[in-house]
């Protein structure tokens, strides 16, 4: 299964040390290492440090969670409270599932 | 201040600065066109560097859509005075889960911002987010909190929202902006589209509440603030000549009023593009420029038909006084022929307008329209002391007294030419119908076109009525005929009184003769007598004397 050799780079944008990104930050790390253990990147960046990064990736909202790899390019925004939703998301679980 | 032509004169000074506008309006009515003008405006004349976030078009699509206006963005970009930023939504890519802000979309205009000391914010179309975001209550909140932010920033930004059923905005945008909103039209009448621009608010400032017309041209956008105008313009008593002599005469020998109105109006052919020809040479003759609006007929096809009776309107084009500018009514709306005939003078500057004939407009709108329309052209004329003559069709003869546009009270002096049908063919009439401020001629006179030039003839009143045409060249000759007969017969008379006065003289020359003749006789008798006398006088003497001595 080549899928299983992907490695899922993640981006979490966030601003600042707020109890949402908090948040956002801490369920994005459980997830991740429940369902692609050594499978994934996360690089947090802080929109407060590097504002001109927020163009590239076209973020509106805080937090944003960018998937880069493995296409197709998703967002996801909010503190992924909704782990359900993320994961489909992430494309880690199939939607029919 | 905007630098959109003619707005900043509407709201008193430009938009608030430090706070942020809302323009809305239907699709295609030139939001996002007002709002790049505003960045390129404040960019270019105020030294203001602007922001303008795009949520609809690409940066480069903007680009290449305001180069038409002569604006380079990418130029612009490069100098630091402008920044565009395009923010893609793409409602697929995004999925929502729990609680979040626009800390990013905060984050990313405030370095826009902050890297080119931007002064002008432009949001278009901000409602686009809501249809790439979910939950319309974080939303809400984050914008207001967007346009405290923005206030806070003391940046002046303009946020174009899309119009929506019975509300300004779609998404009920004009909530949350409460200083300024403006709200653009497009409105289509009788097949002509007319723009048209109203400010709905303006917290604190004195502004026009009407709805303004504007134009999208060549040159961007321009806004003309018609209504307000006032009665207060200067005036002047210098005079101008009509271009016909015997016209001028008829108005006190001088001509027209510099910076009056006049109206021709008269039915089909009698001249009218004429007289106003005729005024426009005269006044390219003296030097002074004219802008010529045609309506009917192209310009080289008054050139031409000019040409015919001795007007050389060409050469005053080559000398850059004349100005013709032909265009179908049915171009535009009112309001748009209203804006570029604005335009068209405050470029060329002219001190005589013509406007041939007003009668086509009624084909774009009402006659109310029509009649506002000339009011305002008239007064802003006359505050530039620009003379004006408009040329009006009227339908037929028996209703001339009144125009259809019914500005006849509007204008100063006010020409009327009609036919006068008799003896089997038309002849033209002219007569001033009113002239404000001179004691104009009440006769009508004969209009004659030659090849020459056009003059007045003066008509010919006999028991019959007004004669004109052939018929007082008829009249002339019989006068002229009269004349000599009556010579004639005054020649004869005093021939015949000198031969009764020699016949009298021989008379009395003959009876003189023989009064003499008589007077010899009776002094022949006389003197006969006398000697007679005498002799018997001698004879009786000498009787005596004899006697005497005989004794």
């Amino acid at each position: 299964m080549e899928t299983k050799e992907e490695i899922w780079e993640l981006r979490l944008y966030v601003a600042g040390k707020t109890a949402k990104s908090v948040t956002a930050l801490a369920n994005l790390k459980r997830y991740c290492e429940e369902h692609l253990k050594g499978k994934y990147i996360i690089e947090v960046i802080d929109l407060l440090v590097q504002p001109q990064l927020a163009e590239g990736d076209q973020i509106l909202a805080i937090p944003t969670l960018v998937k880069k790899v493995p296409e197709p390019i998703r967002k996801i925004i909010g503190d992924l409270s909704n782990e359900e939703k993320v994961l489909v998301g992430l494309n880690i679980r199939p939607a029919k599932k | 201040m905007t630098g959109i032509v003619g707005l900043d004169e509407i709201t008193g000074g430009g938009l608030p600065k430090g706070r942020p506008t809302l323009i809305c309006g239907g699709t295609g009515c030139g939001k996002t066109l007002f709002s790049i003008e505003f960045i390129v405006h404040g960019a270019m004349l105020y030294g203001e560097p602007g922001v303008f976030m795009s949520f609809e078009e690409k940066a480069e699509e903007l680009v290449l859509n305001v180069a038409s206006l002569g604006y380079n963005l990418n130029q612009l970009q490069h100098d630091k005075l402008i920044r565009l930023d395009h923010v893609r939504i793409e409602r697929s890519e995004i999925e929502e889960t729990g609680e979040y802000d626009l800390d990013g979309l905060f984050i990313r205009l405030g370095h826009a911002i902050d890297s080119i000391g931007a002064k002008r914010v432009v949001l278009d179309t901000i409602e686009n987010l809501f249809s790439g975001l979910l939950d319309q209550g974080i939303l809400r909140a984050e914008l207001r909190r967007l346009f405290e932010w923005l206030k806070a920033k003391k940046v002046t930004t303009i946020i174009t929202g899309e119009k929506g059923d019975g509300t300004l905005t779609r998404q009920g945008l004009e909530e949350y902006i409460s200083d300024c909103v403006i709200l653009l039209d497009h409105r289509v009448a009788n097949q002509i589209s007319t723009r048209l621009l109203r400010i709905v608010k303006y917290r604190g400032s004195v502004h026009g509440t009407n709805e303004y017309p504007f134009l999208i041209d060549q040159s961007g956008i321009s806004v003309l603030p018609v209504t307000s105008l006032t009665l207060t313009h200067n005036v002047t008593s210098e005079r101008i000549s009509s271009g016909i002599p015997s016209l001028d005469k008829m108005l006190e020998g001088k001509g027209f009023f510099r910076g009056s109105s006049i109206l021709v109006s008269g039915t089909a052919g009698t001249g009218k593009t004429s007289i106003a020809a005729s005024f426009a040479h005269e006044a390219c003759n003296q030097k002074e420029r004219c802008i010529y609006f045609a309506f009917e007929e192209s310009p080289q096809q008054i050139i031409r038909n000019m040409r015919s009776i001795g007007f050389d309107m060409q050469q005053h084009i080559d000398n850059g006084l004349l100005r013709f500018h032909a265009s179908r009514p049915t171009l535009n709306g009112l309001e748009m022929h209203l804006v570029s005939i604005h335009k068209l003078i405050e470029e060329f500057d002219p001190q005589l307008v013509i406007l041939d004939p007003i009668t086509n407009l009624i084909t774009v709108g009402t006659v109310s329209e029509v009649k506002s329309m000339l009011i305002r052209l008239i007064d802003f004329l006359q505050s530039m002391q620009i003379t004006v003559m408009f040329t009006a069709l009227s339908l037929n003869t028996i209703v001339s007294e009144q125009t259809d546009e019914g500005v006849s009270s509007l204008v100063d002096a006010w020409l009327l030419v009609r036919d006068i049908e008799s003896n089997g063919e038309r002849n033209r009439g002219m007569y001033v119908m009113k002239s404000r401020g001179m004691k104009h001629s009440n006769q009508v006179r004969e209009f004659v076109i030659t090849d020459e030039g056009l003059h007045l003839v003066d008509v010919f009143l006999s028991p019959d009525g007004v004669l004109t045409g052939s018929a007082r060249e008829a009249q002339q000759l019989q006068e002229a005929t009269g004349k000599a007969l009556r010579d004639y017969a005054v020649n004869r008379k005093d021939r015949e009184i000198e031969r009764k006065r020699l016949v009298l003289e021989s008379k009395i020359a003959s009876l003189k003769e023989e009064f003499e003749s008589v007077q010899d006789e009776l002094n022949k008798a006389y003197v006969e007598e006398e000697l007679r006398k005498d002799v018997l006088e001698k004879n009786r003497e000498q009787l005596i004397k004899s006697r005497h001595n005989e004794q």
